[in-house]
């Protein structure tokens, strides 16, 4: 870990963000905005079954009746949906045999994204899905997977070929009507990955979708279905970059999670969107509802995010306690620089009797950055024994950025308990100046400063993407201070 | 041609917020050589040790520091630093959730960097850590916390001696490094210093009292007043400034200040 530690301090060189690039791939896009008839071409262009354009319908129209959320402490410019394009999708043929099938831009898209599809070139242990704009382009180890039962492949490719379980799960956790976001989703959702364990089984290797924006004015909606179930394991990384443009693009996902009986699932995020320029031009909008259920006794869904990019992020990765004794875990590191805007946290829900969960949260704010943390405990009545434990920190770079925290705590069962700590701190001039007395740079003071701050939430991720965290921290908070 | 001197500062003038605190301070030492600097609360003691390790809190306004021939003032404080100059802190800096480990590590990799060396091993870090250690008898306990973060006066200082016998300087300003430890710690953190001093390392001491440099004993003695050296002495000067006080430096100041226009005419 030490070595690691200085290879990476010793890699970052400028503060540029290196994923802006464009892959020049001919790209089959639909005309922009948003009806009844762009729902049904994108669910014709994935030849979808009755069912699922059904489904799409009814949450196209029941989004028609809905406005867009203005709760949260953000400054969000006007979106106009009939300006987005809702389906883009990089050309290639029909049916993937082989990789020898996959379009070599595609390949070298994701190789410079370090994310190789070659599987005997890829970080051992890990299977990907890799989509770009609105489908799956390769899921890779799918069939040493396979054997042990575990199904890992494209949403689109789910809905075809497992119909039952993706009926029977679907929406089960973000109903169609949950918020404006995930309602917009539901409708023009377009690939995101599926993943099925089955009983009793341990998924040998980490789980990962990488999700990239190519097109431009094109949105992104992508829709993980997970299901544990009973006694299963599975842990998951998602990571996603955007190239640099001047435009606003809208990300919209929904992630669900079930864990059925005994079950863990480890859902990590790596979140790094294009941020925009240190003007405030450009980025992604983040709009993202994340919820899982831990659905059996004894269960277990723990989150980890590490968030460093995107314009604006509006999100809130949640755990429904629903099995006796079942844990829910939030582990949240949030950057904002330049003009960065994040309002993230968690909701815990306890229901059933002696359910736990923690939640870390670490905000970083710098340049004219905003980074609130909203979060919910919610105990209810049969809650008998629920506990929690919630530390929200934040430091703060600078002067003109902010930190806010809106704690929400509703309990319904006199025997919880509910413990929360808040602090905020700042990384001081005479801390760098110390540092740069020892011979270590400005840059790579606040590298060890914020990397000692985020350990405890960094320490939950995967090893290899530990180290990616770490980097990434420091790069998107290069030119903060001095 | 090799420069005789190690640091030469000439007619140095800073400001903090437009009010002169350093008024023309003209010092030089040789490799090797100690030098205390004693003075009243506010002379500028601490703030001299600032513009030469160059934190923005002073500005510099006039005259120049030749640091090895180059030109000191023109260098970033991480570079000075790699250059060779330490400074022990009079009031050391906390750093939360930054390990001693890993701060140790970095400074001393980016210091071998900058002289061209590869970074040092795992094995060979830890085996200095562990022999630096002993040198100043600090407690393990200690080097694998936080930066600072929870130590005593006493241990912070202790540790900035560690980090001195760590990074090997060429130049070590120490600022009060005597104030807040006891008898024992005294002791040993001087005879630290002591043992961690090559034949070319210079010190340069800044204390209030005689007992630091009962053991770290100096070659010179300078008194620093208003903003600028107003008496050089041997190690005997500062046992007359334990015995007197400043009393007399203030009103022989005020004299000489008035000799020096006309002398130098
Ligand atoms: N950050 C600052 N802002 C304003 N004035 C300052 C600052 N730092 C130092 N000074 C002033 O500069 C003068 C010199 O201070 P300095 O700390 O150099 O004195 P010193 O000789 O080290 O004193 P001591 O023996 O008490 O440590 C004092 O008048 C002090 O108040
Ligand atoms: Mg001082």
């Amino acid at each position: 870990m030490e070595n690691d530690q200085d290879k990476l301090l010793g890699e970052v060189t400028s503060g540029e963000y290196k994923y802006g690039f464009v892959t020049d791939i001919e790209t089959d896009v639909i005309p922009k905005g948003l009806s009844e008839d762009v729902v049904r071409l994108i669910s014709a262009k994935k030849e979808e079954p009755e069912w699922m354009l059904e489904f799409r319908l009814k949450a196209f129209r029941h989004w028609q009746t809905m406005k867009m959320p203005n709760w949260a402490h953000l400054r969000i410019p006007e979106i106009d949906y009939q300006e987005i394009i809702f389906y883009a999708a990089p050309k290639q043929k029909k049916s993937l045999n082989s990789l020898s099938d996959v379009d070599p831009e595609l390949l070298k898209t994701f190789d410079k994204l370090g994310i190789p599809l070659e599987e005997q070139k890829h970080l051992a242990g890990v299977a990907v899905d890799a989509v770009m704009d609105s489908i799956s382009v390769k899921t890779t180890f799918r069939e040493t997977l396979a054997e042990m039962g575990i199904i890992f492949c494209s949403f689109s490719e789910a809905v075809k070929e497992h119909p039952g379980l993706v009926q029977k799960y679907l929406a089960s956790v973000v109903p169609y009507t949950d918020n404006f976001f995930a309602t917009l989703n539901s409708a023009v959702f377009s690939d995101g990955s599926f993943c099925y364990i089955p009983k009793g089984v341990r998924c040998p290797m980490e789980l990962s979708t990488y999700f990239r924006i190519n097109a431009s004015n094109t949105g992104q909606f992508e829709r993980t279905l997970l299901i544990a179930d009973e006694d299963a394991y599975v842990s998951y990384l998602e990571g996603c970059t955007a190239p640099m443009r001047d435009e606003n693009q809208l990300h919209a996902a929904v992630v669900e999670i079930v864990a059925e009986r005994g079950a863990e699932v480890k859902y990590s995020t790596v979140q790094n969107w294009y941020p925009g320029d240190k003007e405030g031009k450009g980025g992604i909008f983040n709009f993202v509802t994340k919820r899982g259920i831990c659905k059996g006794d004894n269960s277990k869904i723990s989150w980890t995010q590490v968030e460093t990019g995107s314009a604006i992020t509006w999100k809130y990765p949640s755990c429904i306690l629903r099995g006796n004794n079942s844990v829910g875990e939030f582990y949240s590191v949030a950057v904002t620089n330049n003009y960065q805007q994040a309002d993230t946290g968690t909701k815990m829900i306890h229901i059933g009797r002696n359910t736990k969960s923690t939640i870390v949260s670490k905000g970083i704010s710098a340049g004219f950055g905003q980074n609130s943390y909203r979060g919910l405990v919610k105990v209810l009545g049969k809650a008998e024994g629920a506990r929690n434990f919630s530390q929200c920190d934040s430091l703060l770079l600078g002067d003109k950025c902010g930190a806010h925290t809106f704690p929400y705590i509703e309990v319904d069962n006199p025997s919880a308990i509910v413990e929360h700590e808040a602090t905020t701190s700042r990384i001081g001039e005479d801390q760098i100046f110390y540092c740069n007395q020892r011979g270590i740079s400005t840059e790579d003071a606040i590298g060890l400063i914020v990397n000692g701050y985020a350990r405890e939430v960094i320490n939950k991720l995967p090893m290899e993407f530990a180290v990616e965290a770490q980097k990434l921290l420091q790069i998107s908070l290069e030119g903060s201070v001095g | 041609m090799q420069t005789e001197f190690l640091i030469q500062i000439k007619d140095l003038k800073a400001s903090i917020d437009n009010k002169e605190i350093l008024k023309g301070l003209s010092l030089e030492v040789k490799p090797g050589e100690i030098h205390a600097i004693m003075g009243p609360n506010g002379s500028g003691k601490s703030t001299l040790a600032n513009v030469l390790t160059g934190r923005e809190i002073a500005t510099v306004t006039a005259g120049t520091v030749t640091f090895e021939g180059k030109n000191l003032l023109e260098m970033s404080p991480e570079e000075r630093a790699r250059e060779g100059i330490f400074l022990s802190f009079q009031y050391p800096i906390e750093i939360p959730g930054v390990s001693m480990v890993n701060f140790m590590k970095t400074a001393i990799n980016e210091q071998r960097k900058h002289r061209g060396l590869e970074p040092l091993s795992a094995s060979e870090f830890l085996r200095q850590m562990r022999e630096k250690k002993e040198l100043v008898e600090i407690d393990s306990a200690l080097t694998n916390r936080s930066v600072n973060e929870g130590f005593s006066g006493g241990e912070k200082k202790k540790n900035e001696i560690f980090q001195m016998a760590m990074l090997e300087p060429r130049l070590a300003l120490l600022d009060e490094t005597d104030s807040g430890l006891d008898i024992d710690a005294l002791r040993i953190v001087a005879n630290g210093v002591n043992k961690i001093r090559r034949p070319d390392t210079s010190v340069i001491v800044i204390t209030h009292y005689q007992r630091l440099l009962d053991y770290i004993v100096p070659d010179f003695v300078h008194v620093l007043y208003d903003g600028r050296i107003v008496k050089s002495g041997g190690p005997e000067l500062a046992l007359k400034l334990e015995e007197r006080g400043y009393d007399w430096i203030r009103k022989e100041a005020e004299v000489s200040e008035e000799t020096w226009t006309t002398d130098r005419k």
